[in-house]
């Protein structure tokens, strides 16, 4: 097998044994039903996550997203409560905003040269600040057409239900792999991960791949925020908080290295599933207390990078032999 | 004298931004400056400033030095949460203070132990091995507070985090020390520059005979010992170790002060002094904003505009400009070279 697949192997054989062993417990779990929760109750962590794996296929970090999600959230029910404008119409503008704030700060790090931790972090006080300013409290969301929206979802045998955010989030997925793989912007975003100076070279136009990697992480996060709004029913300043970890942390399970240049789409997807199936148990389980996930995530992470860290040093070694 | 003014002057930027602040909310508001003595301890604006700034600024002491090996801690504010769960459950289990401060401090060094063997063992990124403590270390303290607030009511650890030794909050007083005693040593001897040295091309120093494994693992335990101690206060402070919220989120404010301190996140040259000085920025601007009686909604975006002008004013691109135009005084110019 292709080196560069192991990674990616090793998430999916952890995920399908790891539901397995859930199932053996509570046979339960093996219905479409648990399926279909799985995928709408991380909805908005899967959308937000395939931004967060482009930003990190190149080389950055975008630590903004869990407060861009707020901020849409916020924005999204203050304008609906206080004017007449449709949902639709809102979510536009909300997109704008957040790919907007994306782009801004792809500008800075690329032409101020500042590292993008630094960069994202003052845009993540920047977003939570301007939720706060947009509201304090918890902003109820009354408009019709989210209960429209709500109601919207394909029924799977079982009794299951693919709801309209957690079918969304699986387009996104759909549509990123893609992006990641058959465009040249996706190209672009690997050779830049692999080096910026070797991607120059190869006439990557750095500058406008920079900016558009951070607008299309924005424009993720926005979207997330929607989702986020629609699952929630409300719009509030201090939801949200610590999403970017728990993003990072599906994409580096997901088998991406945090160096950039070496991952897949598709692994965050399942690096999300994982993360999923590990609350799910702790609500079957029902004796276990919430931190357990915490520190199983945590736990995870650190055998992921191991393992990561055992490729490469195999990689090496076979091609010192040959 | 002489040898002293190098330091000077590349303290000068933040020592001006740090004036400026300061000066900027006393016009505002007269008061802050007005320091008195009540029962013993002195009272007031500026006091407060550098008693809330104490877990910062400790946290600043450790990532400055982990920043300058070219790595960066993101747990040590999960490493405060479980240090404060730690002091709070051995002293409310009997044990004597002795022991309980003994038991925290060891648990923040072997944190960093563990984040120093993953960064200096087996090579992992440091971001991403700070990482797995940060997303683990909050749930290892709820595991050992149980999910509650552990209060506790003994009088010696209490006094740690409300008491005053010579007229100064015990806060205060602890990170002056310690800030000051980790400057001795890395300045008097010669493992500052060796971190220097690392943190600027380890492979190379390595080659020249500097132990980089043992110095890197040591900035990490440090950089979890300067955690204990801030946890520790912070679990004083409130009489008792809250695990969800005990430094949430101060990691980013002491990466902050880090760099708001002029210090390159790209490692070599440090200044611990700068990096208190950061500290004592940020903590000023959150004082003068809930001072200055803004709706505290605005809090954020103000601090987020202020950092961002501070840090474009550092970026390299803005220095070079300036460079170009010929203004580039002492000042920037000795920034300049920090950088390099």
């Amino acid at each position: 097998m292709n080196p560069r697949y192991v990674p990616l192997a090793a998430t999916v054989a952890i995920f399908l044994a790891a539901y397995a062993l859930c199932i053996l417990q509570y046979p339960n779990m093996l219905s479409t039903r648990v399926i279909g929760n799985l995928l709408t109750d991380n909805a908005f962590l899967g959308i937000a996550a395939v931004g967060m794996t482009f930003v990190i296929l190149s080389g950055g970090i975008d630590l903004s997203i869990g407060a861009v999600i707020a901020f849409t959230g916020v924005f999204i029910a203050v304008v609906l409560e206080s004017t007449g404008l449709h949902p639709l119409v809102v979510f536009v503008l909300a997109l704008g905003i957040a790919t907007l704030f994306g782009a801004l700060m792809g500008a800075i790090i690329h032409h101020l040269e500042m590292p993008p931790f630094i960069v994202t972090l003052a845009g993540m006080f920047l977003a939570r600040g301007m939720a706060f300013v947009l509201s304090i409290d918890s902003v109820p969301v009354k408009h019709p057409f989210y209960a429209t929206m709500k109601a919207f979802y394909y029924r799977l045998p079982g009794g299951g239900r693919i709801t309209l955010i957690g079918g969304l989030m699986l387009l996104v997925f759909a549509a990123g792999i893609l992006i990641a793989h058959r465009t040249r912007f996706g190209a672009n975003v690997y050779a830049l991960g692999g080096g910026v100076q070797t991607a120059r070279l190869m006439g990557v136009p750095v500058a406008r791949t920079t900016i558009a990697i951070y607008a299309f992480s924005g424009l993720l996060a926005g979207l997330s925020g929607i989702v986020f709004s629609l699952y929630t029913s409300a719009g509030y300043s201090l939801a949200a908080v610590g999403v970017e970890l728990d993003a990072i942390a599906a994409v580096v399970i997901g088998g991406t290295l945090l160096t950039g240049g070496s991952g897949f789409v598709g692994g965050t997807l399942i690096g999300i599933l994982i993360m999923g199936l590990i609350q799910t148990y702790i609500t079957f389980d029902g004796s276990l207390s919430s931190w357990w996930t915490k520190i199983l995530i945590g736990l995870l992470l650190f055998g992921f990078i191991l393992m990561q860290k055992g490729f490469l040093y195999l990689s090496k070694g076979g091609r010192r032999l040959a | 004298m002489n040898a002293l003014k190098p330091h000077l002057i590349r303290l000068l930027p933040q020592f001006a931004v740090l004036i400026a602040v300061v000066a900027l909310i006393s016009l505002a508001f007269p008061d802050f400056l007005k320091l008195q003595i009540q029962n013993g301890r002195v009272y007031g604006s500026l006091i407060d400033v550098l008693n809330r700034g104490a877990p910062v600024a400790l946290l600043a002491i450790g990532m400055t030095i982990v920043i300058a090996t070219r790595g960066i801690d993101l747990s040590v504010g999960a490493v405060m949460a479980i240090c404060g769960a730690v002091a709070a459950a051995s002293i409310t289990s009997g044990h004597s203070l002795v022991y309980t401060l003994a038991l925290a401090l060891s648990v923040g060094m072997l944190c960093g132990l563990w984040n120093g063997i993953l960064v200096a063992v087996l090579d992992i990124q440091p971001i991403i091995a700070t990482l797995v403590l940060m997303v683990a270390g909050r749930g290892i303290a709820q595991l050992i507070t149980e999910g509650a607030i552990l209060t506790f009511n003994d009088p010696g650890l209490i006094f740690i985090g409300s008491g005053s030794f010579l007229g100064l909050p015990m806060p205060v007083v602890i990170w002056l020390v310690f800030g000051i005693a980790v400057t001795l040593l890395v300045r008097r001897t010669a493992l500052g520059m060796l971190v220097e040295a690392l943190g600027i091309n380890r492979r190379a120093s390595t080659l020249s005979g500097v132990s980089t494994g043992v110095l890197l693992i040591a900035a990490y335990v440090l950089s979890g010992l300067c955690a204990a101690i801030a946890g520790i206060i912070a679990a004083a402070d409130i009489r008792g170790a809250d695990a969800n919220n005990a430094g949430l989120w101060l990691e980013l404010d002491a990466i902050l002060a880090v760099v708001v301190g002029g210090n390159s996140l790209l490692g070599g040259r440090f200044s611990i002094a700068a990096s208190l000085l950061g500290a004592l920025i940020i903590q000023s601007i959150n004082t003068g904003i809930l001072l200055s009686g803004f709706p505290p909604e605005f809090n954020l975006i103000i601090k987020a505009a202020i950092i961002v002008l501070i840090l474009v004013i550092q970026s390299p691109r803005i220095r070079d400009l300036a460079t170009l135009f010929g203004r580039a005084d002492s000042a920037e110019a000795s920034v300049k070279q920090e950088a390099k």
